[in-house]
Order: structure tokens, then sequence, then C-alpha cells
């Protein structure tokens, strides 16, 4: 970082093109309605009115990968999704980011078998684990948050 | 491609698994003459967790968190199915206070389990303030399952042999409240839907299953009862001291999406009531089973205190309970229909094998018929009316 605004006028402020282009993206998390098992729930409860994810710029959840910025894989991947899962991720435009929610998604949590991917991270980038099996509202609110400030160091890609 | 049947052109349209509106990984194909469903094939298997098999190699009271993670959505339905399998086995007969606080967990849990369908159903339909409206007493439930448990899902509160804790000081003064609030939020939701013209010319009439098919299928729950069969376990076969309960089995008479829609909102109400009585008539007492010291775990403190404590805590803990050889099925209505456990034991500390029956399971094999024929856009609200949780589906 580094950069410094300079406020010249009530209206018109300098900054970098890296820190005005971070501000904008890291304000508007689109998530994907990627919801999986169990923390799918906690995820739509982070969405309904009592935790309300609208406070963090994240109210916006598509149904499609193309419009969308992050994927919360919420709950236990199997082996017959993973294939799904990678592809869903590539469809996503860059930038992408990725949040592995629950201990399911981030480990395989309790289920050590021969059906369930042993944490997503095998097959996509994570930027921010959750733990949690669910996770409460407020942990994921927690990881969108560190999402935000990870956005914030990020180097501009174009 | 052309169709065999009638010789028309038709086209193979794929939603899920991952699509918005098919609750979880629901993969259906459609096969569309226009915008007209000629035929459907719902593949399952995306959630697929291999918790049957996970389970024979952990003790019994350490499945107790497995079984939780099956139907998500309502977890205390798992518990006391399996449980009450495990109970049946060793022969135990739970003193009252646990059935009533049983009873208590179940039913707020059915309403907290219907409130996510009703939320997620008008929200698929186009009514998204439906949501917003019940996820709101929805966390004044999970409030009370965290203050008992200490967690908000999955919570494992229930212990084979009754439970560890008792209710927490001031648990039933907020249980009470609830009581007294949620009336009023039911009705809040009817006034939103139930006479809204939209939202019965999107249901009325649609994804008829007759009362014959049904039972054919082998559905059950809300599904069954809104085809008009009076079938549920709580009075058919009563379990965990149900029968001393007054409540009525509300029945529909079409089948259609509609009635499943007035059959869940009454359960509502009576589960309300269920709860109410099961609060009045609270028993005082032990919280679980005192004479069976190889089951039930001494107090926290005398373990902490006492050698001879430490070393059963310990015992428990580490090894386990044998079960006695022999195998059994035990049945509960779950808030999808009826949930089975059929458990075998060897006489071990583990299950020699768990297979459970799922109510979304044979709930979801009525999809087909009931997508026949209608419209490409009614598909979702049909998918919704059915209630499916795919971990309950795929295990």
């Amino acid at each position: 970082m580094g950069e410094k605004e300079f406020l010249i006028s009530n209206r018109i402020i300098l900054t970098s093109l890296t820190k005005i282009t971070n501000w904008a993206r890291r304000s508007s998390i689109w998530p994907m309605t990627f919801g999986l098992a169990c923390c799918a729930i906690e995820m739509m409860a982070t969405s309904a009115s009592h935790h309300d994810i609208a406070r963090f710029g994240s109210e916006v959840f598509r149904g499609s990968p193309r419009q969308s910025d992050l994927m919360i894989v919420a709950g236990r991947v199997s082996r017959k999704m993973a294939p799904v899962l990678r592809q869903l991720y590539d469809q996503m435009a860059e930038p992408k980011w990725v949040i592995a929610m629950g201990a399911c998604a981030s480990c395989g949590g309790v289920f050590k078998n021969y059906a369930v991917v042993q944490g997503v991270d095998e097959i996509v980038p994570v930027d921010v684990y959750v733990p949690g099996c669910p996770p409460r509202p407020e942990l994921l609110l927690q990881g969108v948050m560190k999402l935000q400030q990870k956005i914030d160091r990020e180097k501009l890609r174009i | 491609m052309v169709n065999t049947e009638t010789e028309r052109d038709t086209m193979i349209l794929n939603v899920g698994p991952q699509h918005p509106s098919t609750h979880g990984v629901l993969r259906v194909v459609l096969e569309l003459d226009g915008e007209i469903v000629v035929n459907s094939n719902t593949v399952i298997g995306y959630l697929h967790t291999g918790m049957e098999k996970t389970i024979e190699s952990e003790r019994y009271v350490q499945a107790i968190t497995i079984v939780d993670r099956m139907d998500y959505l309502s977890c205390f339905f798992n518990e006391i199915g399996y449980i009450l399998a495990v109970e049946k086995l060793l022969g135990i007969e739970v003193p009252e206070r646990v059935k009533f606080m049983r009873i208590i967990l179940c039913e707020l849990q059915r309403i907290a389990s219907h409130l996510v369908w009703l939320g997620t159903h008008a929200l698929e339909l186009g009514a998204m303030s439906v949501m917003l409206y019940t996820f709101r007493e929805r966390e004044l439930i999970l409030e009370l399952f965290e203050m008992c448990s200490g967690y908000r899902m999955n919570s494992g509160y229930m212990r084979v042999g009754g439970f560890y804790l008792d209710f927490p000081d001031g648990f039933i003064d907020r249980l009470k409240n609830f009581i007294n609030v949620f009336p009023s939020k039911i009705n809040e939701y009817e006034t939103l839907l139930t006479k809204n013209i939209i939202w019965k010319e999107r249901t009325v009439g649609l994804g008829v299953l007759s009362a014959e098919d049904a039972i054919n299928f082998g559905v059950s729950g809300p599904l069954l009862r809104a085809s008009g069969v009076k079938w549920d376990i709580r009075t058919a076969h009563p379990y965990s001291g149900y029968e001393l309960f007054e409540f009525d089995v509300p029945v529909g008479t079409h089948g259609d999406v509609y009635d499943r829609y007035l059959v869940r909102m009454e359960e509502m109400r009576q589960s309300l009531r269920i709860i109410s009585q099961a609060v009045k008539n609270l028993p005082s007492g032990p919280v679980n089973v005192v004479d069976r010291p190889d089951i039930i775990l001494p107090p926290k403190r005398n373990a902490e205190l006492g050698m001879e404590e430490m070393i059963h805590h310990f015992k428990i803990v580490s090894a386990g309970f044998p079960v006695p050889e022999g195998e059994t099925y035990v049945a509960v209505e779950s808030a999808r229909g009826e949930l089975g456990f059929y458990l075998v034991s060897d006489g071990g500390n583990k299950p020699y094998r768990l297979k459970v029956r799922t109510p979304s399971f044979a709930n979801l094999q009525a999809l087909p018929l009931m997508l026949k024929g209608i419209m490409i856009s009614d598909v979702i609200a049909v998918i919704a009316s059915i209630d499916i949780v795919l971990g309950d589906v795929d295990r």
C-alpha cells in the first residue's frame, strides 16, 4: 500500500487506481447461491433479516456463476459434486474469491470417509476458511470481512 | 430428440445440481414438449456423505453427531429416532420428564423446519419478503436451542438414556414468551399468502398427487396428509409419550401444492399446541435414567473430584457401552414424514449396521408423477412443495 488520498476540494480526491479499484471490489462482493448442506441454511440466515449481510455489501446472491464474485462453499463436497464445483469455479469471471464455509468444506469435518472431499482446497484455491459445524452467521460475516481486508491488500489485476 | 411415444420433437433440459431453487444439489432432467414437461428424471447422490457406513465405525454416542447432519433442518428428529432405536435394544424406559423435554424440542424443531420451508417456497415463487419474516421467528427458536445445547443447529443435545444436562434457567420463561408471540406471527404469514391471488394462481391445482398414488409411492408426512390420508406416526404409533397430548392431524383434500401449504401452516399451530401442553404439564425429576451408571456419565463435578467417578467417566467416554445383540426398527414423524432407523447390533460398542429410511428420499420418488404434464415454470413450485432436504435424500 502506502498510497495516500489527497482531498483537493469537497468533490475531488486524488488516489491510486489500485486503491479505488479494490475499494469498489470489496464493497460489493456478490456471492453465488451455492448451498450444499447444513452451512447453506446458516448462509441463508446470514442473508436474512436478523443478520443482514447487506451491511457488508454482499446481499446480492446470484444464481449464475457468470455474475458472481464470490463462491461460498457452504457444506460438504461429495466426490460426485467435485467436478461440478470446479466447473462452476471456472465459469466465474475474474476477479473471483472462494470462502470455504464450515469444517466439511475446510477439511472434510467429521466425515473422513470414501464419499467426501477432504477439504475443498483440493479442487479450488481458497481465500478464507471459516471454522464451525456449521459456523454461526456472525462467523461467516467475519469471514466476509477478512476477505475484504484481503482484497484491500491485492495488487491491481486487470 | 424425438419422443418415442408421441413422435413429437422434444427437448432435454437439465436443472441443477447447482440451481438456486432445487433446495440443495438435486438434479432434474426434464424432457420438454414446448413448455410442457413430458417426462422427468431425478438424479441424486450429489450430497452422498457415506453416513451409514461411517456410523459403523463410531461408538453409539458418537453416532449422534453424525445422524444430526442427515436432515440438517430437523436435527432433533434424527436424534430422537436414533436414540429410541438404541434405547429399545438396551431395554431402557426413560423418565417422564425426558419424554416431555424431547417432545418440546421436537415440536420446536418442526416449527423451525416449516419456517425454512415456507420462506424458501415463497422466495422461489417470487414473494421475497416472506423469507425475511420467517427467518426472524426462526432465530427465536434457534436461540432456545442454543440456550440448552450451546449450538444453533445440529445440536447433539439428546443422549441415550435421557439428557446430559437439564434445560437451563430461564429457558421455560423464554419458551413461554415464544408460545405467546408466535400465533400472531403465523397469522402474519397467512395474511401475506393464504388469500393472495398471485399465490393461489401459482399453487392451486398444481402438482396433484392422488391418495392412492401417494400410498403406492411410500410418501409420508405433510405430502401424504395433503392428499387426504390421515396418517401421522405420532397418533398411529405414538412414541415418547405423544399419546398423552391432544392435537389434531390436519388433512388436505386435493393433494395440490396449495393444500400442502395449508397443511403445514396448520401443523405449526398444532405443534405450538403440543408445546404449550408439554410446558404446562412438564414433570420434575431426573433428566436421565439414574439406575444405569453403565450408560450415563456421572455429574461433571464428581468426575473432577472423585477417583472412582473419574475412572467411570473415562470408561464411558473412551470405550462406550455395549448394546445387546439384536435388531430393531423405530420410526418417528419428522417434519418431512416417516423417519425410520433400522439398527442392528452384534453386541459390541458400535452399531453393526444402521439403515435409515428417510422421508425425503421416498417423497422425492413421486416427483416425476407430479411433474408430468405441467408447465416448466411450475416445476420449481412443485419441488419446493415436497420440502426435500438433500442431506436427507443422499445421506
